[in-house]
Parts: C-alpha cells; structure tokens; sequence
C-alpha cells in the first residue's frame, strides 16, 4: 500500500516537473504563436488585440495554473493552430503512434528472446560468431537510416511496399498495419540486436552459477535447466532493458515517422513545436510523460512476476 | 556445459516456451493494443459519419481511377475558414473552395463571380454589385445578399473587432437596397478595391467555418485530418464550369525529400513546387509546369540602421551582385530577373528597363563605397529564414559577390517564426533574404509597403518623392495615370537602392502524365479544378 502511495506522488511530481519545465521551454525560445498565426499580415493592432484575447500577456505563473487547473479537469485547450479542441486531434493520432510503438516492441521481442536463446546455447558457434557481428552492425545504425535503407531496398526495388503510401486506419486497418511493418523494424532492429546480445550474454552468466550445476546434479535434462532455472534470472536485466526500449520507441517514432510519412502524434508535435502551438505540445509531452511512467510501473510488475524474491518497495 | 548437449526437439520446446515468454512480458503491450483498438473506434466515431463514407467511398476506388487525385501540398493549411486562413499555401487550396464577388483568371484579370456584374462610381469610391442568380453554397443553399454583407462585415470588423483586412478599414458601409444588389462605399477612394472583393463569401448562418467550411467553389469540403490530409470532393452544383475529377485528397507531405519517392511510387499525383534538383530526378512518367512563384525575392536591406541608411552604400551592393549567377546557382538558370518590387505577372505594371539599373561592377562599387565612407568595406549580417533553401542558397552567392567588393556579409539562417518576430515585426535586422508577395493581385499590394508610414514597411524605407508617387497612385481614378504613378514608384525604389533586387523565382509543377491542364495563376492559386485526366 505505502508503495504504491509513493509511486503515485512520485509519478504525479514527476508530471508536474515536466509539465513546468514545457511551459518554461516555450517562455524562453524566440516566436510567438499570434505572429505566427498572421505572419506577414500581422498589423500590431491585430497581434495585441489576438494576445488579449489569447491571455497571452499574462503572467507565466497565471498562465500555468490556468492551463493545469483546466488540464486536472480533463480539457487539454484548443489548438492555436488548428482552432479545434487539442483532445479530439490527439485522441486521432495516439492510435498511429502507439499502434508503431507496440509493432516494434512485438518485433524486438520475438526476434531478440530466440536469437539469445539459442546464441546463448551454441556459445562460440559459427552462428554465435555471426550473429554478434550482425547485432554490432545493427546496433550502430541509427533507426532512421536503417529507414531510408529499408524505403530504399524494399520500397523502391523490391516495390514490397508503396514509400509514402501511408492508409488511415479509418480507411483500411489492414493495409494500416501493413504500411507500419517497415517502420517497425526500423525502429525495432538496433533495440533487438541490444536485447539479443544482452539476452546471451545473461544466460551465459546464470549458467556458470552454483544453482545451475545444483539443477544439473539433480538430474534435470538440459532443456529444464535452460527454460525452468536459468531463463527465469537471465530475463530480469532483459525485462529491464525493454522497459526502456519501449518508452524509447515512442520517442524513437518522432524521427521515424518523418522518415515514412506517417503523419502521427510526433509529427503533430513537431510541427506544434514550429508553430509555437502550446497547448497540443503541452498535451502530448504529458501523455508521452504518463506513458514512459506507466510502463515503468509495469515492468516492475513484470519483475515481481519472474522473480517473487524482487520486493518491489527496495 | 550448457552449449553441448541440446538436441534438435529442444526447437519446438523452444517454440513453445518463446511464445508463452511474449505473452507474459507483452502484458502491457497487448493492453496497449486493446487501449489501442478503443482508441480507434472512438476517432472513428468523432469523425462525422458522411466524412467516413466519403473517405471510404475513394477507399474502394483503384488507384488508376481517374476521377480522383491525389496532391501533394507542403505544409498542413493553417485554417479551414477563408477569413482566418493567412498563410499563401492555405489561400491556393482554399481557392477551389471558396469564391468572392469577383475571382482571378489564369491572367490575373478580375472576373464577376458570385456578382454577375458590377460598376464602380466614377469617384472609385461606390462599387456596386449585382449578385449572380442561383449560386448556390455546398449545403444547398441559396447566396443571398445577406450572406456577402456578413462576409465584407466579418473582415471589415464593423462589430467593433479589429479588421481582419486591413484595407477594409476603408469601408464606410456595405448596403443591400434590394434582394439582388450589394453597395460598397468607401471612405476614401480606391480604384483597386475591387480586388479584394475577391475575399471568400460564406453563409452568415453558419456557426462554425472552421469545423463545417462552406463555400460556392467546384470542390466542397468533405473531411480533414491535422498533418495528414484534406479531402475534397467536386461540388456537383457549381453554377460556373464544372471540374473533371471528382475527389481531390490534399496529402501533407511533412519530409520535402520523400517528394520524388512520392511521386515515383504513386503516393501521389501532383507536387506544386519541386526544385530544379528534384525535377532532374523525375522519370518520364511526369509533366513538368514551369512558372513563376510570383514574388519579389530581394536582399532586403533595412533602411533605418548603419550602413545601410547611406544611399551608395545601398547602390553599390546592388552594383556587386549578379542576379543570372544566383540564378544559375540556385535553380539552374531558370528565373527572372526584377530590377525592383514588381514582377512580371503584373503585366502593364511591371518595368523591364529597372533591371538595368544597376549592371555588375566591381569597380563602380568600390567608388561608391569609398565616397560612402567605407574605402575598405564592411561586415555585416543577412539573416534568413531556414526553411527556404531557395533563400538560403542566394545568400551564400550573394555572401561571395560581395567579398568581391570588400564586404563581408555573413549568414545567419532563423526559424520562421524568429524570423516573423524579429525580422519582420520588430525589425531588428541588417538585412534579410525572402520574397515578397502580393496577397491581392493589385501594385498597391506590393508597393504600399514602401510608404514611410506604413505598418509592413519592415525595411524602414523613407522617402518623400515616394510617398507622394503612391498617394497619387491610388487616388488616380484615370487607369493610364494610375499605371504611370505606379511605375514612378517603382523607379524610385529602384533609383534609391530601397533593396537588392534579384529575381522572380521560377516555379515548377509536378503532374503525373495520366493528368493535364495544369494552369497557372499571377498569384497563389492552385486550380484543381482545370485538371483533368489525360486519356
């Protein structure tokens, strides 16, 4: 109980922190978003009357707690940009983003836990040998030029997808999903290939433990050592690690999505960020924030689910 | 030990344990995707139930179906509604949306629209218009006087609001004498006004423009998403000529670098401006259009700080540079020269021979200098906004045609928005490398901005001679006067060096070959409804 009590003040300190400090970001870069709104057309009659109205000249404090105080109550303001409530625009394009997120995620996970697995089991193999050097080529490639690779190979030559051709999931969710594949992987590839070898190197570890020669003394036949004893302790610091690559992949996905023309929440953010429009990116850096906050919280779930000796209050 | 012993059933054991290990740790991510599934339904939902049929109506259709098209515009529009919109990408798209009293044709000549007609009092101050019969708004109603009334009144801010326009500050009064008739007077007179009755007329009873956008155009609004699309579809009641394809999908295409993959791969049909790299990349698949952008790309100079107050100072930069070597530079040659804050669309009031005001030479721009009080040059600072390349790609010519000289100039490259603050409304620059345009198809729109007083006369510029030239320029009623006025306006900005004038910057089209009848306007328009499929 006391533990999650603190998780809950830590999480919502932690939402404070970052809400502030996106509001101070925007008080000290230079544009405003009523110039921007009339660009070359602004007269200064229209920007002062706009500010006004826009409650732009008050205080930084007041202005805070005016968009926290509506922010607590669930109304996230109106788009300077688009004129329409930032809730409905968001709630649009959280399904892009997450849906990538979790395609990624599922690629990580299914490729990188086989490979270590098995990479771990045939130790100093030819397959070891190469695999090791495929994951350090991988690893050094950032995501979005493994994704100009993949438009390049498998979009314009092997023409397995259209570049650019992204279908709304309101349209299509099959060819939504499909269209998401090679970003995916773009994303997903050097977090597996880390995984992976995290993976190996772990269950190389566990095995050279005393339990392990216990379990074998016992007369438990390889596999049940592997999959019963030593996979158990060799996936904590792998749980961990993919915790961290899943709120890494939301981020990931701001790149990426430009890359492939995926007109998702980061994009909305990025071009908000050009636009000076603070009350969208005030939202979707805090439903970023909860998201990273929320997996955190479930990988130490996952901990206590592996590994009940794990006193989640440490 | 653990590496020796495992044999080949320990694959399916594997395979097993694989997918059990994927469904514990993807806990959180299979919720996500339940979050996910709920998620969807919900935007689906919000959506508007005809958006979504029309959405998926162009769903079903194939791609090679021509009755829709899909184009590629550069940056998300920044309002739906017609009055608000501001920025030059919005206005061409709304342009197949909405329509004033008068519109634009492909020469930049005004012709009646939703009026059938119209006289202007020989005092240019009382226009008077007669509304078309039958036009008819995408939601079926009638125009009425009422609606263009509340359409002027909506800009003018006569509820006591700001104008949203602020030459419409100029309007004493709109009256309706009768159901057919609409009387504009002015305060003072214009003979100009006229082109800003291009300005949108919508129905005074709609509540929300920006959410529900009504107009009379060939297309009719049919959904949007923010940076993803817009959807149009042909307005099947369009009192003038109808337009060929029937739905229009506006995709925004946030990465300027995926434009020709884009169009190479199919995503997209048509691209309005490519730059000359891109247009060498394309296959023979697509129609090159090449016009012109319809601006005043210059080397503003702010006329208000050192050394730039000094008239030779100002005279000899213009001596330095050579516009055909930007050209060539920054778009393979293409290109017109300007000689001062006109280009050529504007036909009758453009002047060639200010071009040759100035003609490369080094020599006669180290004369000026020395006279100026700077024998041995001088540094100072071009600051330009990021995101245009084109602008970007002048400065470093100009930086080095200037080095020729003496002078030193460096680049400082801005965002937009810094730009706007402290370029553009501030002022607080040396000088600065943008185009200039025109937002109604007037040489007041252009040269205004030069009147000592004005509130967009960011360069500070402050000559007598030429706020008496543009005085008398707008209130010639006589149109030969008008025009010789005008051109005298433009001599002086010539004469005085108000700027470094470089070009009008070429403009090329994309067109996938499979459609035709691309045209150009004299300022930011893009006519969907001219296209048509190539058969």
């Amino acid at each position: 109980m006391r533990y999650i009590l603190k998780k809950v003040l830590s999480m919502a300190l932690t939402l404070l922190v970052v809400s502030i400090c996106v509001f101070l970001a925007f008080s000290l870069i230079p544009g405003d978003p009523v110039t921007r709104m009339f660009g070359t057309e602004a007269t200064p009659e229209l920007i002062a009357s706009y500010r006004e109205k826009m409650g732009l000249n008050d205080p930084f404090f007041v202005q805070y707690f005016r968009w926290f105080s509506s922010f607590l109550k669930g109304d996230m303001g109106t788009s300077y940009d688009y004129k329409v409530p930032v809730k409905g625009m968001i709630a649009e394009k959280i399904p892009i983003t997450l849906t990538l997120a979790v395609m990624s995620f599922l690629i990580m996970v299914v490729t990188s836990i086989p490979l270590g697995i098995y990479i771990a089991k045939h130790e100093n193999g030819i397959m070891d040998h190469i695999i090791s050097v495929i994951n350090q080529i991988i690893m050094a490639i950032p995501p979005f030029f493994s994704g100009i690779l993949i438009t390049f190979v498998f979009g314009i030559i092997f023409k397995l997808f259209t570049p650019g051709g992204y279908v709304s999931y309101t349209k299509n969710f099959g060819a939504f999903l499909k269209y998401l594949i090679p970003p995916a992987f773009a994303i997903a590839l050097p977090k597996a290939a880390m995984a992976t070898k995290l993976l190996r190197g772990s269950v190389i570890e566990e095995a050279g433990k005393d339990y392990t020669r216990t379990a074998y003394s016992r007369g438990n036949t390889t596999n049940a050592v592997l999959y019963l004893h030593v996979l158990k302790n060799a996936m904590i610091p792998v749980v961990t690690f993919m915790g961290m690559a899943l709120s890494d992949m939301v981020a990931g996905s701001i790149v990426i999505e430009q890359v492939f023309g995926i007109p998702g929440i980061s994009r909305i953010l990025l071009t908000s960020i050009n636009n000076r429009d603070y009350p969208v990116v005030e939202a979707i850096i805090m439903g970023v924030a909860i998201m990273v906050l929320i997996i955190n919280l479930l990988v130490d779930i996952i901990y206590r689910l592996i590994d009940p000796r794990i006193e989640v209050e440490e | 030990m653990m590496k020796k012993s495992f044999g080949r059933r320990s694959l399916s054991t594997l395979l097993v344990v694989l997918t059990a290990l994927t469904l514990t740790l993807g806990g959180c991510s299979s919720k996500k995707a339940e979050d996910d599934g709920a998620g969807s339904s919900n935007a689906t939902e919000s959506a508007s139930s005809e958006a979504d049929s029309k959405a998926e109506g162009a769903g079903s259709q194939t791609s090679d179906d021509l009755s829709e098209i899909t184009i590629g515009i550069p940056q998300d529009i920044d309002s739906m509604d017609p009055h608000i919109a501001k920025a030059a990408g919005t206005r061409e798209v709304l342009f197949n949306v909405y329509e004033g009293l008068v519109k634009p044709d492909t020469d930049g000549n005004l012709q009646p629209a939703i009026a059938s007609d119209y006289t202007i009092s020989d005092d240019a101050k009382v226009y008077t218009f007669t509304l078309r019969d039958g036009v008819k708004f995408h939601d079926g109603s009638v125009v009425t006087v009422a609606d263009v009334k509340y359409s002027i009144e909506r800009n003018a801010g006569t509820d006591g609001t700001d104008p949203l326009i602020s030459a419409f500050s100029n309007i004493e009064s709109v009256e309706t004498p009768d159901d057919s008739t609409i009387v504009l007077t002015l305060k003072e007179a214009n003979t100009e006004f006229l082109a800003y009755m291009t300005v949108a007329i919508i129905p005074a009873n709609n509540q929300d423009p920006e959410g529900n956008p009504i107009g009379t155009g060939p297309y009719k609004f049919v959904s949007r998403s923010p940076q993803e699309n817009i959807i149009l579809t042909k307005f099947d009641e369009y009192w003038g000529e109808a337009a060929y394809i029937k739905d229009i999908t506006l995709k925004v295409e946030a990465n300027a670098d995926s434009v020709v993959m884009d169009l190479e791969g199919g995503s997209i049909d048509m691209y309005a401006r490519v730059t000359s790299a891109q247009v060498s990349q394309l296959s023979d698949n697509f129609e090159v259009y090449e016009g012109t952008m319809n601006l005043v790309q210059a080397l503003y100079l702010n006329n208000a700080v050192e050394p730039f107050n000094n008239e030779q100072v100002r005279q000899a930069l213009c001596y330095a540079i050579d516009p055909q070597t930007i050209m060539d530079f920054v778009s393979d040659g293409k290109g017109t020269e300007i000689g001062s804050s006109m280009f050529p669309s504007f036909g009758k009031y453009f002047d060639e021979s200010l071009n040759d005001t100035y003609n490369q030479d080094v020599a006669k721009a180290k004369e000026l200098l020395a006279e100026a009080g700077y024998p041995n040059g001088f540094d100072f600072t071009i600051t330009v906004p990021s995101n245009y390349t084109q602008h970007v790609d002048t400065a470093q010519v100009l930086v080095e045609q200037f080095k020729e000289i003496g002078v030193n100039a460096t680049i400082q490259e801005v965002e937009w928005n810094t730009w706007l603050d402290d370029v553009y409304t501030n002022r607080n620059f040396q000088s600065t490398v943008v185009g200039v345009d025109a937002s109604t198809l007037t040489a007041y729109a252009l040269l205004s901005r030069f009147a000592s007083d004005a509130h967009n006369n960011f360069i500070n510029y402050k000559n007598d001679d030429y706020d008496a030239a543009l005085k008398a320029a707008i209130e010639a009623v006589d149109d030969n006067e008008k025009t010789a006025k005008y051109k005298e306006c433009e001599k002086i900005l010539s004469q005085t060096a108000a700027n470094v004038y470089i070009q009008d910057l070429p403009e090329f089209v994309v067109l996938n070959k499979k459609f035709a009848g691309y045209k150009f306007y004299p300022l930011y328009a893009q006519d969907y409804s001219k296209i048509k499929p190539a058969q």
